[in-house]
């Protein structure tokens, strides 16, 4: 009778088993690199939290008197402040997803030298953990929403809000997807790394978020809906604020890449794993 | 043995490193020397003149490693620095693969390559606990359970709820131990991570990791330069070189071929043979030979014989009043006497040297012995600053009897001349 091994170390492995058991088997790691994460944050710092209102805040303020006022695009009949606001939270939760994955095998070269787990632990856990951030900037585009709501904006809350948590989990998926690849790639080529800031500022404006996607003809419409992305934050407007446009089969494709970039991401980042730390 | 007593079998493993530098380390390095390549031209990247010698640089770190690891079993792994001890370790331990072969392994494996691995000093000890115990492949109940082990073993019960960057690296370390100690996985594999911490604490590490491999039959494989603390937890042994192991079984047996691996049974040494022998980096003088004048073996009377030696140097850098020190010292590197001659030499840059002597052997008992050559330079204040040391020639103590059957541990090595009596 063949030995039943616990397991069995070979040059390489099937290309196509995702391991994704063993990640499960984790489980309490991932939470554990959560938690760590959390209380790391804001020790030793001034404002805590706040720090993670700041940044989409300015944003939004700097966008409101750019694009608003000076160049004055057309916002859907929304409040400017909040149109822009709208974009920029979830666009600022995908953009943190990609590019801090996209740092896993560099970053962490010092802990993966020296033990063996699941190696994708760490980029669920840093897209989980940055969910909280989100949630904190996503209270706060509430509170702006409904102080707008108030004071008689043409805003109102559509059944689409509820599509939410999905939304959420599409832009983890897709930024992690991402950002795995271009870490696997970033082992033996540092200069991707620069790229990826300079890539993910480029693909913002390949995004409806400083203009209302309602406003381009029907061939560009096409076009950048195209861009996985950019259903995503169309449905988050049209959800919270009722304005804008509900491009589902778009959605539909754009969750089609999802799957692709992610699956591709994860078999990159299981053939690179095994031996980065010869190449790191 | 039945297949089923077996912890980890290793059949025909190989791991291959490339030498020199990984690829341009850009993209547009890789492209270019890519585009070279295509168009037969020579590699902008490539080293100068290491053309064709670039390709075939490889360098086999294990070498077709056969090996078989019984359930519970101690295992101990010792070999020179570049044996390939620690690839092996990363391999067991998956923190990268193999070029060739197969590992199998039954039950869950954690290494200890370090200690404290995923530390966080911003984290309390307790924290620290549980995430350093997840790494280690711990789920957060099992480490629930051991919680209040872990804190009694590691003497820091006090502390645990401080974050850990306000320890003493010696606390660190404890804490850090302690979580491995309590792992629950059936092989645990060490690589010299005992060689920190007090001495106490060296000792409670020990006394617990037999402890835990005789009670629970757990599989320990544990690699050292130490060999007292081999000979204290291991009771199986094997030793590398080269990427092979050369020796597996018996413990002394195989400490004692370990030592001798390095040994030269010769009474010449020419040094550019034996790069491991030096020890220094870039030292301003260079010992090329040394040699025992007008001998062809390697074995001295104790009670006729001086040691009759000639060292020849080449100077790397221009050279005032060295000095030189010989050291007598047992096989084990334990070092029992030196002699010393001050200020003999002064020279030039690229000048050659030489010097012959004899030295005094104090009365040694039967037995091996080696020697170290160090060149220094002397201090006004007493001390001295090295500027070359090699490990020197060997030699066998062959003949004088000793008055009863000699116990080296109990004894020493010298053989004083008969007591004096007074009245």
């Amino acid at each position: 009778m063949e030995k039943k091994w616990t397991a069995v170390i070979e040059p390489s492995n099937n290309l196509m088993d995702l391991k994704l058991k063993e990640v499960w088997r984790y489980k309490d790691l991932i939470w554990l690199f959560v938690q760590r994460d959390f209380k790391t944050r804001y020790k030793q710092t001034l404002l805590g939290p706040l720090w993670f209102i700041v940044q989409p805040l300015f944003t939004t303020i700097v966008q409101t008197f750019v694009f608003g006022n000076l160049a004055g695009l057309p916002t859907d009949g929304v409040p400017q402040f909040l149109f822009y606001m709208a974009g920029n939270v979830p666009w600022l939760y995908f953009s943190t997803c990609l590019t801090s994955t996209s740092n896993t095998f560099v970053g962490n070269a010092g802990v993966f030298g020296k033990v063996y787990f699941p190696r994708l632990t760490t980029p669920i856990a840093t897209v989980i953990s940055s969910v909280l951030n989100f949630l904190i900037q996503f209270v706060m585009f509430l509170g702006f929403t409904i102080y707008f709501m108030l004071r008689g904006s043409a805003v109102h809350i559509t059944w689409v809000a509820a599509l939410t948590p999905l939304l959420i989990l599409e832009m983890a998926m897709l930024g992690m997807g991402f950002g795995i690849i271009v870490s696997s790639l970033t082992t033996k080529y540092r200069d991707l790394q620069v790229l990826v800031g300079f890539g993910v500022s480029l693909w913002m404006y390949a995004t409806p978020i400083i203009y209302a996607a309602s406003s381009l003809s029907p061939k560009m419409y096409t076009a950048i809906m195209l861009n996985p992305m950019s259903p995503i934050v169309e449905l988050m407007r049209y959800g919270w604020l009722g304005s804008g446009t509900t491009p589902w089969v778009f959605w539909g494709l754009s969750w089609i890449v999802t799957f692709i970039v992610l699956f591709l991401g994860i078999i990159m980042f299981n053939k690179v794993e095994k031996t980065f730390m010869d190449t790191v | 043995m039945e297949e089923k007593d077996i912890a980890i079998q290793i059949s025909g493993l190989k791991k291959r490193y490339r030498l020199g530098v990984i690829g341009g380390g850009t993209l547009q390095g890789d492209i270019q020397s890519w585009w070279a390549r295509k168009r037969g031209k020579e590699d902008p990247n490539s080293v100068v003149g290491s053309k064709q010698h670039q390709k075939n640089a490889t360098f086999m770190a294990l070498d077709g490693i056969d090996l078989t690891v019984e359930k519970g079993q101690r295992l101990g792994i010792i070999g020179h620095n570049g044996a390939g001890k620690s690839t092996l370790l990363k391999l067991l331990s998956r923190v990268t693969a193999p070029t060739e072969g197969k590992i199998c392994i039954d039950g869950r494996i954690s290494s200890m390559l370090e200690v404290g691995t995923g530390f966080n000093g911003e984290l309390t000890g307790r924290e620290n606990i549980y995430l350093n115990g997840a790494i280690l492949g711990m789920t957060k109940a099992e480490v629930d359970a051991k919680m209040d082990q872990i804190i009694a073993f590691s003497e820091c019960g006090q502390f645990i709820d401080t974050p850990v960057k306000r320890y003493s690296s010696g606390m660190y370390v404890k804490l850090a131990f302690s979580v491995a100690a309590h792992l629950d996985s059936e092989i645990l594999i060490m690589d010299e991570v005992l060689a920190v911490g007090d001495v106490a604490f060296q000792k409670k590490c020990l006394n617990k990791m037999s402890e835990v491999s005789q009670s629970e039959g757990r599989t320990i494989l544990y690699v050292s330069h130490n060999m007292s603390t081999i000979r204290q937890l291991c009771e199986k042994c094997i030793v590398m070189s080269h990427g092979k192991i050369i020796y597996s079984g018996d413990v002394e047996e195989a400490i004692n071929i370990y030592l001798q691996a390095e040994s030269i049974e010769s009474p010449y040494i020419e040094y550019k043979n034996f790069p491991e022998m030096n020890r220094l980096k870039n030292p301003k003088v260079k010992i090329e030979s040394a040699r025992f004048i007008d001998k062809d073996d390697i074995l001295f009377d104790r009670n006729s014989d001086k040691l009759p030696i000639e060292i020849n140097w080449e100077n790397r850098e221009d050279i005032q009043d060295m000095s030189l020190r010989v050291e007598i010292l047992k096989f084990d590197r334990t070092p029992i006497a030196a002699s010393i001659y001050p200020d003999f030499y002064s020279g030039k840059k690229g000048e050659k040297g030489s010097i012959k002597f004899m030295l005094e052997m104090p009365n040694l008992v039967t037995g091996k012995y080696t020697t170290n050559f160090t060149f220094f330079h002397k201090l006004s204040n007493g001390s001295h600053v090295n500027i070359e040391v090699v490990h020197g020639l060997y030699f066998n103590i062959v003949q004088g009897p000793e008055p009863i059957d000699w116990q080296s541990r109990y004894f020493g090595n010298i053989l004083l001349p008969e007591l004096e009596v007074i009245d």
